[in-house]
């Protein structure tokens, strides 16, 4: 445990993930414009929410356990990497269900 | 407000924006709910290790349950937690996913890289995955 304890954990769930991009042809990494524009818009709002937990004391962290390094509002910086790698996983499994059960999920193209 | 308050409001907007803003219904869809499954049971492993170390530590007065313990592992199961997270971790969590998955699918149906789609999968994972 460390000051990357953290970090560790987010970088477990990439890792965790990542293999469904290839195995599964998720192609969500490649959609990289379309993720990014998901992923700035839920950054955001959950940085208020987050900023606001920190401010009213609903959340804290242990300073051994991350890097120290704040953003915005108080905000550590793995906070904000936790809205980046959260997202991307969720799309990455929700893309891989997709793939390997051809279910609609309502943005086919309509003829 | 509380955490619990914010949790439950959270969970009444993204359930509104999907069914009735964006339109984009996922809670209404197969695909959505098994992959909601399997995130859930890895966020209970990943929000586990953040609140049963406590990396992350939570004051009572804003959950259900109590303040995260100053020198021990809060519950495992009960007093307002599972897998030693709040259980407002479970709806905050509900409205991260949904609220992105929300906006995916939204620039999907506006045409934003709609292509390259997903699937088909690897050969090589065709029986892992019970496909024939």
């Amino acid at each position: 445990m460390s000051k990357f304890a953290y970090l560790s954990v987010l970088l477990g769930c990439l890792a965790g993930t990542a293999w469904l991009e290839y195995f599964l042809r998720t192609n969500v990494y490649r959609r990289t414009i379309r993720l990014i524009y998901t992923v700035v818009p839920v950054v955001i709002v959950f940085s208020i929410w987050d900023a606001y937990a920190i401010a009213q004391g609903h959340w804290d962290f242990d300073a051994r356990y991350v890097t120290g390094i704040t953003t915005v509002a108080n905000i550590p910086i793995d906070e904000i990497l936790f809205f980046i790698v959260i997202p991307i996983c969720a799309i990455l499994s929700f893309e891989a269900v997709r793939s390997a059960r051809n279910w609609e999920a309502g943005d086919e193209e309509t003829k | 407000m509380t955490y619990t308050q914010l949790a439950i409001i959270g969970v009444l907007v993204v359930i509104a924006l999907d069914l009735y803003v964006f339109k984009t219904c996922l809670l209404k869809r197969k695909v959505f709910w098994v992959s909601y499954s399997i995130v859930i049971f890895f966020q209970l492993i990943t929000n586990g290790i953040l609140t049963g170390f406590g990396i992350v530590e939570y004051d009572g007065a804003a959950i259900i349950g109590s303040s995260t313990p100053e020198n021990s592992p809060p519950t495992f199961i009960g007093d307002g937690r599972l897998v030693f997270a709040p259980i407002e971790d479970l709806m905050f969590g509900f409205c991260l996913v949904v609220l992105t998955l929300i906006i995916w699918i939204s620039l999907g149906r506006k045409g934003v890289q709609r292509e390259p789609k997903s699937g088909p999968p690897r050969k090589s994972v065709h029986r892992f995955l019970g496909i024939k």
